[in-house]
Formats: C-alpha cells, sequence, structure tokens
C-alpha cells in the first residue's frame, strides 16, 4: 500500500472516530439552540427553522440558575487552593527529606486515593451533621479535600522530584533557610506542575455529584451538577433550559481544556503513565 | 560529594520533614481513617443513627446480605458493568490511540486529539442529559436505526429491562475510554522508532509489529491503567443513577446505587454502611494490586 493511500485512510478512519466522539456533544450544542417544540420534530433537522439563544439569556440572567456556578466556583476554588497549597509543602517534604515513615504515608495516600466516595458518603454524612455544617459551602470543600487533597500531593511530589536537587542544594549553601528556598527557587521551576495540579483539581471539583447531592439540601448550596440534575427531574419536558444548562456547565471545563490542554492532558495521565 | 552533603543535611534536621507532611497527614487521618473506622462500626450496629440506642450485632448486617436477593443482583450487575467497561475502554482507548500516533500533520492530529478526549471532560449530569436527549424515542439514534431498517419501532434504551444495562455500558465506554487513549498514547510516544525499524528489516508486517513489538512495550502502562479504570469503574455513581438510577426494575441496580438507596431513601444506614464496607474491601483488593505492580514513588 502507498503511503498517500494510507495516509488517506487514517484520515477517514480518524474522521469517522471523531463523529462517534463529537457528534453527542454537537447535537447537544445545535439543540439548545433552537425552540424547544422544534427538538424532537421528525425527520430531526441539523439546521433549525428559528435559531434562538433565548434559553441563555434567560438562565445567565436569573439569579436561581446563577447561584449554581456561584456555589461551584465557591466550592470548587477554595477545595483546590486548600488542597494546592498544603500539598506543595507535603510534595516538597516527601521530595527532599529521607525521614522515617515517608514510604508508609506515601502508600497511605495511594490508597485513600482510592477510597469509593460513596463508602465515604455516609461517615461525611454524620460528621458533617454533627459539625453542623450541613448544607453549607464548609461542608462541601471540607469533604472535597478527600479526593483533590492525595491527588494533588502524589502528582507534586513527582513533579518536585524531576527538580534537580542541586538547585535547592546551591540555595541552602547560599544562607537561605529551607522555606526559602522552597518558595524562591524550587517552587518557580516547578510551575508547570503546579499549573496541572491546580487545573485538574479543580475540574474533579466543579464535576463532582455525589458529595453535592447528599450533603446539601436547599436549592441555593446546589452546585452546576446537581443544579442540572435538579432541573432534569422537575421539567422533565424543558430539554431546551436543561441543554442550554448542560453547556453553560461546561464552560469553565471547555475553557481550560482549549486553553490548558498540555496541563490537563498531564494531570489526566499521572497514575497511569510513569515517567 | 555534593550529593552526600545534602543527605547528611537533610538527616540532620530530625523533625523538619513532619512540618511540610503535617497538615496533609492531619486532614487525610480526618478524612479518611477516622470515617473508615466509623463506617465499619457503624456496620456492626443495628440501625446506627436512626434509632437512638444502636445494638451491637456484629456480623449480622454483612451475613443478612448473604440472603438478600438484591445485593446478589447488584453485585452480579456490578461485575457486568465493570468488566465490559474496562474490556471496550482498553479495545477503543488503544485502537484511538494507535490511529493518533500515525505521523500525520501535527496540526490535524491535534485537532482530532481534542475531539476524542471531549466526552471524558464533562460532568456525569451533562453526559446523562446528553444521552437522554440522544436516545429519547424520539431522538436520532431511533430516527437514524429507523431509516437504516434496524428498529421497526422506537426503542425506550434507558427504560426497557433487557436493553437498560447494555446501553448503559455503551455509554460509559463513550464516556471512559478517552483516559485509556491518552495514557496509552503517551506509552507509544515513549516507544524508540528504531524499535520498529528492527521489526520492519526482520521482515514483520503492521499487524506482527503491533502484537509483538508495540503491545509487550505498553504492557505496564495497560496494566497500570486497567486498574485504575477497574477500580473507578466499580465504584462509580453518578452515571448510573443519573440515567437509569438502578432500574427499571433492578436492571442496573449496582452496588454503589444500592448503597445510596439504602442510606438515603429507606435511612438505613448499618445496613448501608455494611454495603459501603463490601465496595472498599473489593476496592482495596484492586488496589493491592496496582500497588504491587506499580511500586508507588
Amino acid at each position: 500500500m502507498s503511503s498517500d493511500k494510507k495516509k488517506i485512510l487514517t484520515y477517514g478512519a480518524l474522521i469517522i472516530v471523531s463523529v462517534f466522539s463529537g457528534f453527542p456533544i454537537m447535537w447537544m450544542f445545535l439543540m439548545s439552540t433552537r425552540p424547544v417544540v422544534e427538538i424532537f420534530v421528525v425527520p430531526p433537522r441539523i439546521i433549525p427553522q428559528r435559531f434562538t439563544v433565548g434559553e441563555y439569556i434567560k438562565i445567565l440572567s436569573s439569579s436561581k440558575y446563577m447561584r449554581f456556578f456561584f456555589n461551584s466556583y465557591v466550592v470548587g476554588l477554595s477545595a483546590t487552593l486548600i488542597s494546592v497549597i498544603t500539598a506543595i509543602f507535603a510534595g516538597y517534604g516527601f521530595s527532599r527529606f529521607k525521614f522515617s515513615g515517608s514510604k508508609f504515608a506515601t502508600l497511605l495516600i495511594v490508597i485513600t486515593q482510592m477510597v469509593p466516595p460513596i463508602t465515604l458518603l455516609i461517615p461525611y454524612f454524620i460528621m458533617i451533621t454533627v459539625l453542623q455544617l450541613y448544607d453549607t459551602y464548609g461542608g462541601l470543600i471540607i469533604t472535597y479535600l478527600s479526593f483533590s487533597l492525595p491527588y494533588a500531593v502524589l502528582m507534586l511530589t513527582a513533579y518536585f522530584n524531576t527538580i534537580p536537587r542541586e538547585l535547592d542544594e546551591a540555595a541552602l549553601i547560599d544562607g537561605a533557610s529551607r522555606s526559602r528556598a522552597l518558595w524562591s527557587v524550587v517552587l518557580p521551576s516547578a510551575l508547570p506542575g503546579i499549573v496541572s495540579v491546580t487545573v485538574y483539581t479543580f475540574l474533579l471539583a466543579w464535576n463532582e455529584f455525589l458529595f453535592a447531592l447528599a450533603l446539601t439540601r436547599s436549592y441555593s448550596m446546589r452546585t452546576v451538577p446537581v443544579g442540572i440534575a435538579l432541573e432534569q427531574g422537575e421539567h422533565t419536558t424543558q430539554w431546551n433550559t436543561m441543554l442550554s444548562m448542560a453547556i453553560l456547565g461546561s464552560i469553565p471545563v471547555l475553557i481550560i481544556f482549549i486553553f490548558a490542554q498540555r496541563y490537563f492532558i498531564s494531570g489526566l495521565t499521572f497514575g497511569a503513565v510513569k515517567e | 560529594m555534593v550529593l552526600r552533603k545534602f543527605a547528611t543535611m537533610s538527616k540532620s534536621r530530625g523533625i523538619a520533614p513532619y512540618f511540610y507532611i503535617g497538615p496533609v497527614m492531619a486532614i487525610l487521618t480526618i478524612l479518611m481513617i477516622y470515617p473508615m473506622c466509623m463506617i465499619i462500626k457503624l456496620a456492626l450496629y443495628n440501625n446506627y443513627y436512626v434509632v437512638s440506642k444502636p445494638v451491637w450485632v456484629g456480623l449480622k448486617n454483612f451475613i443478612d446480605f448473604s440472603r438478600n436477593e438484591i445485593f446478589w443482583v447488584s453485585l452480579k450487575n456490578t461485575v457486568i458493568f465493570t468488566v465490559f467497561s474496562v474490556f471496550f475502554h482498553m479495545i477503543v482507548g488503544i485502537a484511538f490511540a494507535v490511529l493518533l500516533n500515525q505521523p500525520l500533520n501535527e496540526i490535524a492530529l491535534t485537532f482530532f486529539r481534542s475531539i476524542l478526549i471531549l466526552p471524558w471532560i464533562f460532568t456525569a449530569a451533562i453526559v446523562a442529559i446528553n444521552w437522554q436527549l440522544l436516545l429519547d424515542p424520539l431522538g436520532i439514534i431511533n430516527f437514524i436505526l429507523g431509516k437504516l431498517g434496524m428498529l421497526t419501532s422506537p426503542v425506550e434504551w434507558f427504560g426497557d429491562y433487557f436493553l437498560a444495562m447494555p446501553t448503559l455500558i455503551f455509554v460509559s465506554i463513550w464516556r471512559g475510554y478517552p483516559f485509556v487513549m491518552i495514557s496509552i498514547l503517551a506509552g507509544l510516544q515513549g516507544i524508540p522508532i528504531n524499535t520498529y525499524e528492527a521489526a520492519k528489516i526482520d521482515g514483520a508486517d503492521a499487524w506482527q509489529i503491533f502484537c509483538y513489538v508495540t503491545l509487550p512495550q505498553l504492557k505496564p502502562i495497560l496494566l497500570s491503567v486497567g486498574l485504575l479504570d477497574t477500580i473507578w469503574t466499580f465504584r462509580l455513581f453518578p452515571l448510573i443513577w443519573l440515567t437509569t438510577g438502578g432500574g427499571p426494575g433492578r436492571a442496573t441496580e449496582v452496588l454503589s446505587t444500592y448503597t445510596y438507596k439504602l442510606a438515603f431513601v429507606r435511612f438505613e444506614f448499618s445496613k448501608a454502611s455494611a454495603l459501603g464496607t463490601i465496595i472498599l474491601i473489593f476496592v482495596m483488593v484492586f488496589t493491592f494490586f496496582y500497588l504491587k505492580h506499580q511500586k508507588p514513588v
């Protein structure tokens, strides 16, 4: 087979598999920009008779819906911030020191990463209720640390390990303190790793569903994924509202994905691919 | 020389490392160790939290499950869902990764790679709505299959007792393969070109090269990815909850949805805790193999 022919076949195959992956999402987007009566017409139309972004405007100007976004940002950003900052210290500790218990602590963190959220949910529900954090941001932020923190620590430790120790060694010889060496020498070199961790941790939090569902109750405390699911349960016929909400709810994720794909991918493959 | 000095310096500051890892270990103890002790304790009492004076019942909650038909159905469904999902995640993931690893135009490859990752980045609530839209009796998939003559009348894919599980697995495949694909792609790009050249000179065809050169090189990554995916799929909750909710009947009831129902619909916290512990034990077995293979950090 000539190499040209092989190339054309490969492109053909890529186009077909792209339809498999991309068509459902494109269809959701197309359907969100038409009146609800046009969504299930037979035969289905790719181009609507009437194009409208009315549902988007309705959602963007409704404080009820925008509250979901606000909540998701508050919870996602707080959990990410706490995770990344504490994980920088822990990652530095694991990467730069030999101490007794180091191996055991690392093992413990890897194991905690695997614990099923559904297993944690029942004790969390009781703890959060006892602490009077049920239906609050605090309750969600704390429980979100259970998946964001182990991930952030392991990934940052791995990243710090790739930065030569001679760097902080040189700073220490120059009379800098440990924490000074961390902040002014190691952190700047670790910036790409820190961005990856931040991006991926935020996405995990933004997409979380189970804790947000079970640990909040009032409408004003719901996050975007739970808000979408509730919308689905309440107004089964309001397809265009649900679809527009789904598109708007994925915008932060899409922006990160488009503009920081490199970081997104290194966050995604961590754990499976050994550097 | 420098390195040796560094090592002695580190050791001389005996407690310094504990200051660095202290906060994280404290948080994880509260968020992980304590709750795990708690759930095991809950499982050993009778209806903790709801009745005021819990009674110690030992392993009764666990033993009760052995005679509970819903438990066995959920376990069977979980295994079926996990086995088929993971198997096809691997097949589709490997196939797509090989396609993306062909020597084509860089920009085109980046474009196709972005599209092929898309299903992974959306939250489960959005994936659920997306597929309910597509699979609606009046939706596009029923229409196309009807036009192709494969269906005589529209099908309720998520609502049919026998079709619900295969449909759910299909959606899970669509949603889950990108993780495998991206990991394998990273692995493929790590294989030196001259490995292939040598095989070509020996007269191997493309399929032989794939089976005897590429796959063995990928084995470590395939194992890690497969085990991680098994853990994630086994404990999966949102996608199933938001598409079928375990139904119709118990057709797609898995251990996680059954646990959720026991705890938050029927408020049987002790039974739910026992089931949560059982899921934990399964996942820890998979984790053991993952650790044995991975040897972390």
